[in-house]
């Protein structure tokens, strides 16, 4: 199957739904194979690893929820093609910089992708839509079950699963959750939620980076550890802390609401006039009025039937998707600003203005939510 | 204060992490900050970066010049990636790495999932570590009763393993308790129930 068909569409994990989706935008889980008595992909040589690549391809393109797949050598991706898959969280900016002797393996849906001599030489995820780290471990751990019928995986006595790296040995799994967050971040509460995350061995990172504003106010937050605590474990502290955050961000737009809905109306007020007749616009300045939208769709001001546009338009502004559909040679920034301006003007057009009377009579319009 | 990765330029980005208790600094540059993937959105790399830097220092502890065998990676390859060379290298510098995977983990012994076909063979050989050690201590307190008691488990369970493996006979763990100079370690009395 061909790339361009498959990323025609977008992956389950945004258009699709799951609990809690208003402000987990994903869940995703991902484990760290390799195979037993072979080097490493950054210590093999390449017809080691060219050698390894087609032993695990030919594993992974059996499974029977690989049937309807994509499977492509990284060589044989074009760099925008790369970029694309990096975007849509399908495949590490690690990968997308490996040449000869690495693959990747995907699905249709883009729930469940394989890349083959990333860091390690497997790397398997799960992601879904939503709040489901439970179930998307469910995927990939079947996966992982099945596969290792025909790959012999290292696996160390006390020391579990081995990795390239000594941060991935036991569980080789890395669990997170994006997590859209403008109410604490206008609250200006994010870092102290950061910080006492981190404080119990979790680790959050935004798109823009440490520290207090990231790009879309989206945070990913992920286990750190992966030796000494079983899969199960981790993934419930995960839940756990994640299940928290999620209150205090209902908690911090309510108070918004209370107390300074004359603000909250005018970021978004101001988000939705610039994008609809801005000329220019950079990724990042994108990402972040977006979330204002993004939030003013959760918050009742515009129809919940334009959430997927808004959604998708977080990862269509994306440089390489922008340029996507294009044949023509790579885009220069200022090309790139002018191109992403004009498709949100023109996905926002069948968007309404704000409803601004719905702000003060109905202050607690996300309920819906803290019912749950 | 200079970039930790560059050393050559002016630190402009500050990571600092806690980790049950434990503090983690790294300071880095706008460059090295930007390579190792600090702004990056996608990755993973901000754990490896923090941990791996403290990895290296950790390694240094192993003496001078220990290859792994199998692959032939030495620690300052180790120092170089933040990565290993091949599973056999866990064992090869096992003594360098313990430290560093008690500052990074939350155990050193992983308790999640095994592969299946190792599943059962494992979950045996740690049921078998136990009785052993149950046995030393009975023997070592004179509770013979218990001391025959725990044998038999242990018999029984060499015995399944037997069974189900291809190896030659399973070496007699306990052979000298079964010999005839210890009679007070007949069969368990059957009346004597263990929990």
């Amino acid at each position: 199957m061909k790339l361009s068909r498959i990323i025609a569409n977008t992956g389950e994990w945004l258009s699709g739904s799951g609990p809690h989706d208003q402000i987990v935008v994903s869940s995703r889980v991902r484990l760290a194979r390799n195979l037993k008595g072979k080097p490493f992909p950054g210590w093999a040589k390449k017809a080691e690893r060219v050698a390894i690549l087609e032993e695990i391809r030919g594993a992974v393109e059996q499974l029977p929820e690989m049937q309807e797949s994509f499977s492509e050598k990284l060589e044989d991706l074009s760099p925008l093609e790369r970029q694309v898959l990096v975007e849509r969280h399908l495949i590490s900016r690690e990968h997308a910089a490996k040449g000869a002797g690495s693959a990747v393996v995907m699905n249709t849906a883009q729930t469940l992708s394989f890349m083959i001599n990333e860091e390690d030489h497997l790397r398997m995820q799960a992601i879904r839509a939503g709040l489901q780290l439970d179930e998307v471990f469910a995927m990939i751990n079947q996966a992982d079950s099945e596969l290792e019928e025909s790959l012999d995986f290292a696996f160390h006595n006390d020391l579990g699963y081995l990795t390239a790296c000594p941060t991935n040995v036991g569980t080789g799994m890395r669990a997170s959750a994006m997590l859209h967050l403008p109410g604490l971040v206008m609250s200006e509460q994010v870092n102290k939620i950061i910080n006492s995350v981190n404080k119990i061995g979790l680790a959050v990172r935004g798109l823009h980076g440490e520290g207090t504003e990231a790009m879309g106010n989206l945070f990913q937050v992920s286990n750190q550890t992966t030796l000494g605590e079983a899969e199960v474990e981790i993934i419930g502290r995960l839940n756990k802390v994640i299940y928290q955050i999620l209150e205090h961000e209902q908690n911090a737009r309510q108070i918004l609401l209370q107390q300074r809905a004359e603000t909250l109306l005018d970021q978004i007020g101001r988000a939705y006039g610039i994008l609809c007749h801005a000329h220019s616009v950079t990724s990042k300045e994108a990402l972040n009025l977006l979330s204002f939208i993004k939030m003013g769709i959760d918050l009742g001001l515009f129809p919940s039937k334009n959430r997927l546009q808004v959604d998708e338009l977080f990862i269509e502004t994306q440089p390489a998707h922008l340029q996507k559909g294009l044949q023509t040679t790579k885009l220069g920034a200022e090309e790139r600003d002018s191109l992403r301006a004009a498709l949100i003007r023109a996905k926002l057009k069948q968007m309404p203005e704000p409803e601004i009377g719905k702000i003060p009579t109905t202050p607690t319009t996300t309920t819906q939510e803290s019912t749950e | 204060m200079f970039c930790d990765v560059c050393k050559s330029k002016e630190a402009t980005v500050f990571l600092t992490q806690i980790v049950e208790g434990k503090m983690q600094k790294v300071n880095l540059c706008e460059s090295c900050s930007k390579e190792k993937g600090v702004n990056d959105p996608t990755g993973f790399a901000l754990a490896d970066l923090l941990l791996g830097l403290g990895a290296a220092q950790e390694i240094e502890k192993n003496p001078a010049g220990i290859r792994c065998p199998v692959c032939g990676f030495s620690q300052i390859d180790f120092k170089k990636t933040g990565r290993l060379g091949c599973s056999a290298c866990y064992d090869a510098f096992a003594e360098g790495l313990s430290g560093m995977l008690k500052n990074m983990h939350r155990g050193l012994i992983h308790v999640g999932k095994v592969p299946a076909s190792l599943a059962l063979t494992r979950r045996r050989t740690q049921e078998l570590t136990k009785l052993e050690e149950g046995l030393a201590k009975a023997i070592a307190s004179e509770h013979f009763e218990e001391a025959a008691a725990l044998r038999d488990k242990i018999r029984t369970l060499e015995a399944e393993s037997f069974a189900q493996s291809e190896e030659p006979e399973p070496v007699n763990r306990i052979a000298s308790l079964a010999e005839p100079e210890a009679p007070v370690l007949g069969p368990a009395p059957k009346s004597r129930k263990k929990p």
